[in-house]
């Protein structure tokens, strides 16, 4: 192996890392804005340290016109996602708040029965 | 009906990113013939960062400059391109969309008259899909919904 691979393993296993967390993140954080907050800065980081991997390995076969193209297109994905990703994660978490989400409290852990809730609400 | 939305963050970024996203949908028409994508990918692209304008900034500057005429003209465009090149091939002693009769029109070898032909109907086919798209998108938001 030789240095470039060497690196380009590290940054993808550095970028599968922090989506394995954020996906962890998603699936066990209780409510919508932890599971953005999980999903937003977590995916991020990942999808960017991986690309700047894969951007560097294709430089591996050896760097031509080509290749170097092709980097610089798999690069201009990052800087999409780096700037795309928490914009879209911004919107939704606002329009959540705005649309009346209650953010999650230890409280929230209880059960509630809707019907119930809905009713007192009512009243 | 979408209304003004004044999120500073969202305006900003999206004039930045609406630029780079029609690039990336001239770039896939004019590369259809060479790699994934052509005029119909290419086309609902474009329309996708009108789409992210109108959700963004409102629709009222859209429906300002995007009227009925310029609706009507566009979305006939795109087809009147596909069918008048193929029309010139005819024209021109080939058969109907044989773009290897252009090579009479211009001074090039009938290879390369095909290339070019398929390059202007993929064209004709990016404009109407974007008007097309964009015009389902807006005549969903703006009708009136059924007393009930």
């Amino acid at each position: 192996m030789n240095p470039i691979e060497i690196i380009s393993a590290i940054l993808i296993s550095v970028g599968i890392f922090f989506l394995f967390a954020g996906t962890v993140g998603l699936i066990r954080l209780p409510d919508l804005y932890c599971r953005m907050h999980s999903t937003g800065k977590a995916d991020t980081l990942g999808i960017t340290i991986s690309l700047t991997g894969i951007a560097l390995y294709n430089l591996n076969d050896g760097v031509t016109l080509v290749s170097v193209l092709v980097s610089l297109k798999i690069m201009t994905i990052a800087v999409f996602w780096f700037i795309a990703n928490p914009t879209a994660t911004h919107a939704i978490a606002r329009s959540a708040y705005e649309s009346g989400i209650k953010p999650w409290t230890k409280e929230g852990t209880v059960e509630v029965d809707l019907d119930e809730q809905r009713a007192k609400e009512q009243k | 009906m979408i209304e003004k939305n004044e999120n500073i963050i969202l305006k900003n970024i999206t004039q930045y990113l609406v630029a780079f996203i029609q690039l990336f949908g001239l770039y896939v028409i004019a590369h259809g013939h060479g790699s994934p994508g052509g005029g119909f990918q290419g086309g609902c692209i474009l329309a996708a960062s009108y789409i992210l304008m109108i959700t963004t900034l409102g629709i009222e500057d859209t429906k300002k400059k995007y009227n009925e005429f310029k609706k009507h003209l566009f979305n006939s465009l795109g087809v009147f391109i596909y069918a008048f090149t193929g029309f010139v091939c005819l024209l021109l002693g080939a058969n109907y969309l044989d773009y290897s009769g252009l090579s009479n029109l211009f001074p090039v070898d009938p290879i390369k008259a095909r290339y070019i032909g398929t390059f202007v109907i993929e064209v004709g086919v990016g404009i109407t899909v974007m008007s097309i798209m964009l015009t389902i998108f807006v005549e969903l938001l703006t009708v009136k919904r059924k007393q009930s």
